[in-house]
């Protein structure tokens, strides 16, 4: 086999992977409708994405928020501008560290353990017993996953940020000796509900979108074999950390680009 | 754990989530002071409008009124438009009233400044405020004063 073939082989492959991604988006989609019939599966999905992630991302979230209040304040303080710590601390969450960090954890969280339990249920062959019974595995497992990431996403990650906005406000009011109305009202000045924190939602539901449907594709795409679902994991955390990452400059791009 | 536990937690963690947002919103943003929409707009025309942008405070006694709507550019005048929605408590502005723009802190952002007349008549949606001020450019002042050195 020559070079090129190699090449083309990898390059279709690549497509053909691309398709079938797509192809299995549209069929979540129509298979959504279930959902409104039997909500219980939605409920049930959202506590083991959402509701288990919360710990992971509230403790994240103090943390990151803690450590901007330091580095924030040390950068400031030679300017003679610490009152702008909030400032400081409530954009960088908002707008970039809340959405992305939070559908990094997630990816590492739930999306990875979303892929091994579908792709465990086709390597057991679960998925096919249930299309035997002629129960649409879309309907049953798929859909209801994917909405629950779609829609846990942006809720944790609202989470994130306030619980990191507080956790500014504990270093650099508690323990640095900011004013506390100073960061309060230098904050509120600066950060624009529909600039920014509007748009700091929009980028975590596209985070969710992505991270859930990665997850649940690869699962189901995944060599029914042992070897094949840990591969599978891996690539979830891997492609949706990508993912998220491009898509975040592209989208901080078309929303704060044009200054 | 039971169907209902699993309900339960999964509406803490929504409503968590969505108070979370709401705090954002209110506490975090300049959503809780401003509410765009329920005011009036007025505009007036600039020679040099500096740094301003879209968005930037209105002021009044150093109160904010309103904010910076848009910013355009007359190309029959020659100058700058500037339109700026005024907050609908504050409709007793006299149609003199002078706008200026100055800048918050050596390196802060620009604003607006409004200083009232002494005119019965108000400003009303769509008026001009005919005496402007224009922004003071760091180059042009220096520029002056390098001037009035070598004058001497």
């Amino acid at each position: 086999m020559g070079p090129f073939q190699r090449l083309g082989r990898s390059a279709l492959g690549v497509l053909e992977r691309l398709g079938r991604g797509h192809l299995f988006l549209l069929r979540t989609l129509l298979a959504m409708g279930t959902l409104v019939r039997r909500p219980g599966l939605l409920v049930r999905e959202l506590y083991s994405v959402g509701v288990l992630s919360l710990l992971i991302i509230a403790v994240s979230g103090l943390f990151v928020g803690m450590v901007l209040g330091y580095q924030g304040y040390i950068t400031l303080v030679d300017f003679g501008a610490a009152e702008a710590l909030g400032t400081v601390v409530a954009l960088s969450l908002v707008r970039e560290l809340g959405p992305v960090v939070t559908a990094l954890l997630f990816a590492g969280r739930a999306g990875s353990a979303l892929t091994a339990e579908i792709g465990l249920m086709k390597a057991t062959e679960q998925l096919s017993s249930m299309e035997m019974m002629a129960v649409d595995p879309y309907k049953r497992v798929i859909a209801p996953r994917f909405l629950a990431g779609v829609i846990s996403l942006p809720l944790l990650a609202a989470i994130f940020s306030a619980v990191g906005v507080a956790g500014g406000y504990f270093i650099g009011v508690g323990v640095l000796g900011v004013d506390a109305g100073a960061y309060w009202s230098q904050m509120q000045a600066s950060v624009d509900f529909h600039e920014d924190i509007m748009n700091g939602v929009i980028k975590s539901m596209v985070f969710g979108v992505v991270a859930a449907w990665i997850a649940v594709f690869e699962g189901y795409d995944a060599t029914p074999t042992s070897e094949g679902v840990s591969r599978a994991t891996t690539r979830t955390v891997v492609h949706t950390a990508l993912a998220i990452l491009a898509l975040d400059f592209i989208l901080t791009g078309l929303m704060f680009g044009d200054i | 754990m039971t169907t209902r536990r699993i309900e339960i937690t999964v509406g803490i963690f929504v409503a968590l989530g969505l108070a979370a947002l709401f705090m954002l919103a209110i506490q975090v943003s300049n959503l809780g002071e401003y509410r765009g929409g329920d005011g009036y707009e007025v505009h007036a025309y600039f020679n040099n409008i500096g740094g301003l942008k879209v968005r930037a405070p209105v002021t009044m006694a150093g109160v904010r009124v309103g904010r910076v709507s848009a910013i355009t550019y007359d190309a029959e005048r020659y100058q700058a438009r500037v339109s700026f929605t005024i907050s609908a408590r504050y409709d007793q502005l006299p149609t003199d009233t002078q706008a200026s723009i100055y800048t918050a802190g050596l390196l802060g952002e620009q604003y607006i400044a409004l200083e009232p007349g002494g005119e019965d008549e108000v400003l009303r949606d769509g008026d001009a405020i005919l005496f402007t001020q224009s922004a003071l450019v760091l180059e042009e002042l220096i520029g002056r004063v390098l001037v009035n050195l070598t004058g001497n």
